[in-house]
């Protein structure tokens, strides 16, 4: 599988690095090393979900808890947590972690990944949550520790993209 | 038929040294109007996501009790829910569903339970190892009072009247109930260190 595992453990070590100790997550292609890393590391809860919205309750109790989360998630199941976002996340300013792998962008070969890439950038700019893209290993672990910083400052969700250049050696 | 504020009457006390986690609407209304704490929290919308909450709550929080107060209409929504908390089966855990085979919140619609749907058959094939299914105050009281005080994972279906309180709208803000919360648990944490 040319899902990269070598940017996979960047991007799990930018996450422990934040002191992040709870993930939850729903499997898609590009994740599997990411889970499968959390899997076997002591120091993580893996909480894996049925719908990717139960990961902001998830969080929400985190958070209240005072243990830091993120939310590993395909840009589908982005689609599927928008109300869970908007009327907990937004509504009670809780801090979320969200990684979304972004499929259905330039290169996407599967057709039924097209229509969610179209409309992810668009619906995160709609939704006011602040996202940047992961495109490059260089830049990655830095990124996600600023990205964690502004949502425990802000109190309100942030994401992340996994972009195709990130995830997927051909 | 039993009402739903005579069942919260009944565990209030019960409630103290527990983190509760309630749905919108009828409920946390009638809570409050029995005394709001600052170990209770309101999901004031997000219809599901009140024992997700509690999930997170529990896995972090071992060895404090947590009880969730959901209702047929949430839960309905978030079906898989059950299936995520049988999965990872926290023993400080317990999920409360009243019942009342209606959304009483949004106008009195009937629920899927009405015409047959069995929660508590749902949460067990989900594999939620203790369930029970509760139609008389005593018998939550009790129901509810062996889940709080003993171990492990269990769904208690109560069958409730379809009637609430005339208004849902509390003097209690979103955001003030949210920090009060956080604070009340770092206050726990800060006590048992």
């Amino acid at each position: 599988m040319p899902v990269s595992l070598e940017n996979s453990k960047l991007i799990y070590r930018g996450l422990k690095g934040c002191g992040i100790r709870l993930l939850s997550a729903l499997p898609e292609t590009w994740l599997v090393h990411l889970i499968q890393i959390a899997e076997d590391d002591p120091e993580m809860r893996l909480v894996r979900l049925a719908k990717e919205e139960e990961g902001v309750g998830l969080s929400a109790g985190a958070h209240f808890a005072g243990v830091k989360s993120a939310m590993l998630m395909q840009n589908h199941g982005f689609l599927a947590a928008i109300n869970g976002i908007v009327s907990f996340a937004h509504l009670y300013k809780i801090p979320l972690l969200m990684l979304v792998s972004y499929r259905g962008s330039f290169g996407e070969r599967d057709p039924w990944q097209t229509q969610g890439g179209n409309v992810t950038e668009p619906l995160l700019r709609a939704m006011n949550i602040p996202y940047s893209c992961l495109d490059a290993s260089a830049s990655v672990e830095k990124r996600i520790a600023q990205a964690h910083t502004l949502a425990e400052s802000s109190l309100q969700p942030v994401a992340l993209l996994l972009t195709r250049d990130l995830m997927w050696g051909e | 038929m039993m009402l739903r504020i005579d069942c919260l009457r009944a565990i209030y006390s019960d409630l103290e040294k527990c983190l509760v986690v309630t749905i919108m609407g009828a409920l946390p209304a009638e809570l409050q109007s029995l005394g709001h704490r600052p170990n209770f929290f309101y999901l004031q919308h997000a219809m599901g996501l009140a024992s997700s909450t509690g999930l997170g709550l529990a896995l972090c929080l071992p060895h404090q009790k947590i009880v969730v107060l959901d209702g047929d209409g949430s839960l309905l929504m978030n079906l898989g829910t059950l299936s995520t908390l049988a999965r990872y089966k926290p023993r400080n855990f317990v999920h409360i569903v009243f019942d009342n085979e209606s959304l009483l919140s949004v106008g009195g619609f009937p629920t899927a339970t009405s015409t047959g749907t069995d929660l508590e058959g749902i949460a067990r094939a989900a594999g939620i190892p203790q369930t029970c299914s509760v139609r008389t105050v005593d018998d939550f009281a009790s129901a509810a009072r062996r889940a709080i005080s003993s171990e492990g994972l269990q769904t208690i279906v109560a069958k409730v009247e379809a009637t609430g309180p005339k208004a849902f709208i509390t003097d209690l803000g979103l955001l003030e109930n949210r920090f009060q919360f956080r604070r009340h648990i770092q206050s726990l944490a800060a006590k048992s260190r």
